[in-house]
């Protein structure tokens, strides 16, 4: 179930993977929001996330720094990343940028979770 | 869309938003926090930090974004170290070319690369480095190129006259607080020298010591009750106090009469309203109209008080005030011709002469102000210590006051309805 939590930032959880989605317009409001969610589903225990932009239209210079920050944290807890239903004019900046380098593009949502799921661990019973 | 143009809007869009951010007015240190994040943003830096260092000694961390903020603040520079910056092209704040003449970088080479900074931009205004910006590599894992150089001095820049800017306006704001303090304090003074200057008034006339301390209280309270700015309530006391200055001119022996004194003596009494205003409209009081208010506290509505004989507009709302605090306070103390009177007579006193001596509406605010008193409705009890405890006390004071009230709104509603 889609749980909206800090305020209008809705998410949801597959397994151990955390579908966060980001807004029409990522700049310091929702991104703060989003980084907030981000850390909040990580903290319980998420081991991935995938942040859907299939919503969003832009992404400012905050927007990047932001999303830098969730990749930064994703990769010290030692949490996958993958952005999803990310339009072509962001794909560009983020190439430009390179954010690419740090996270996996997916087509869509399911993509994305499917993508995660093939690196789930399943757990050795002794 | 080219990746150059598409990088030089992405710059543009963030370097406007840069502008708009320390063009505002928001919380200082949210401001240094989105400034950052619009300069890490435009170059997909993956950390950096904004800090302090006005003076020699540890960096203040302002802002930071993806770095320990304990890190940074562990550093520290000295006044060699900044002045070194200030001939450096920012090529040369490059972390790895630390054996250049940098010597902050020299001296923090391994720290600044464990923590992963790469670049540390000062910011300088007016000649003077105010602060460092420490910058982490690009997402990409490209190196800094000549046009990031460009974009970070030019960011950087900002940042810093945003936050100069901001630290002068602190010092102003901090400047006016210490000069309305002493603008406060230099109140205090005047209004304990005015206080003193009552007392000397009143010890000239032994039968009414205290009078022109409870003549201020009484005008400070009715104004408050007719909803008078606290400045001015401040400027009615003062007036209150110093109502009577002007008996300092009269002879001690008219003043202290145990008698009804005569026709002469009594227009020597009355020289004191018009006394007082020439001694009190030299002086530049913080607050307006307190001689006029000295002068014409003994005029009446009907044009029979002195010195002017004016009459009902022509008086000022403040001398009508003191006067009816005046006469309130002359009704309710011992005189030595004789007693004071009871509360019931000075209501009926305030009834007969309102519309003639005193002004509706003042008496009206001052029935209202004493019956909040009686009622318990305020934690101020001033009125009642002035006056002793023994003297409100009766279920008769609650309806003597509360009728006078009602017959003088009446009264003043008729008044506007007849105009």
């Amino acid at each position: 179930m889609d749980t909206p939590s800090g305020g209008l930032v809705r998410s949801h959880c597959v397994g151990t993977t955390a579908v966060v989605y980001a807004s029409d317009y990522l700049n310091k409001l929702s991104g703060e929001k989003i980084e907030r969610e981000c850390r909040r589903q990580l903290k319980c225990g998420c081991r991935a996330l995938v942040i859907d932009f299939s919503d969003t239209k832009l992404v400012n210079s905050i927007g990047v720094s932001i999303l830098l920050g969730i990749i930064d944290v994703a990769e010290k807890s030692g949490a996958r990343i993958v952005f999803s239903d990310v339009n072509n004019q962001t794909v560009e900046l983020f190439d430009m940028l390179g954010l690419t380098r740090h996270v996996v593009l997916a087509k869509d949502e399911q993509e994305a979770v499917l993508n995660l799921s093939r690196f789930e661990t399943t757990p050795v019973v002794h | 869309m080219e990746p150059s143009t598409q990088k030089l809007i992405h710059t543009f869009g963030a370097l406007a938003d840069l502008g708009q951010e320390i063009a505002g007015t928001g919380d200082f240190t949210e401001m240094v926090r989105t400034s950052l994040h619009l300069l890490l943003g435009t170059l997909a830096l993956r950390r950096g930090a904004v800090v302090d260092c006005s003076g020699a000694g540890p960096l203040r961390c302002v802002a930071v974004w993806g770095l320990g903020e304990q890190a940074v603040n562990s550093f520290d520079i000295d006044e060699g170290e900044m002045e070194s910056f200030l001939g450096c092209e920012i090529a040369d704040s490059l972390v790895k070319n630390s054996s250049t003449a940098n010597r902050f970088l020299t001296r923090h080479h391994d720290k600044l690369a464990h923590e992963g900074i790469e670049l540390v931009v000062p910011m300088i205004v007016r000649g003077e480095v105010t602060g460092l910006v420490l910058l982490g590599g690009k997402a990409s894992g490209e190196e800094f190129s000549n046009d990031d150089f460009e974009t970070i001095r030019a960011m950087v820049r900002h940042i810093g006259v945003g936050i100069h800017t901001h630290r002068l306006l602190e010092q102003l704001a901090q400047r006016a607080g210490e000069n309305r303090r002493l603008y406060d304090e230099l109140r205090a003074i005047y209004r304990d020298t005015v206080r003193a200057f009552a007392a000397a008034i009143d010890i000239k006339d032994k039968y009414t010591q205290g009078h022109s301390e409870r003549v201020g209280k009484y005008s400070e309270i009715i104004a408050r009750e007719m909803g008078w700015s606290e400045e001015e309530v401040e400027g009615i006391q003062i007036a209150g106090y110093l109502h009577d200055i002007g008996k300092l001119i009269v002879d001690r022996d008219i003043i202290n009469a145990p008698y009804r004194i005569d026709a002469k003596s009594s227009s020597e009494l009355n020289r004191h309203p018009s006394a007082g205003y020439e001694i009190l409209a030299p002086i530049r009081h913080p607050y307006a109209d307190i001689p006029l208010m000295a002068k014409h506290h003994h005029e009446r509505l009907d044009g029979r008080g002195y010195p002017d004989g004016l009459t009902d507009e022509q008086i000022p709302l403040g001398a009508k005030i003191v006067s009816l605090a005046d006469s309130f306070d002359a009704m309710t103390t011992d005189r030595p011709y004789r007693r004071r009177r009871s509360f019931e007579d000075v209501v009926q006193d305030l009834r007969e002469n309102s519309g003639k001596q005193f002004d509706g509406k003042v008496v009206a605010a001052f029935a209202r102000a004493i019956l909040k008193e009686v009622r318990g409705e305020t934690k101020d009890r001033r009125i009642t210590k002035m006056l002793g405890k023994s003297y409100l006390e009766g279920e008769h004071v609650e309806t003597l006051l509360t009728d006078l009230i009602a017959d003088l709104e009446a009264d003043s509603h008729a008044k506007a309805q007849t105009f």
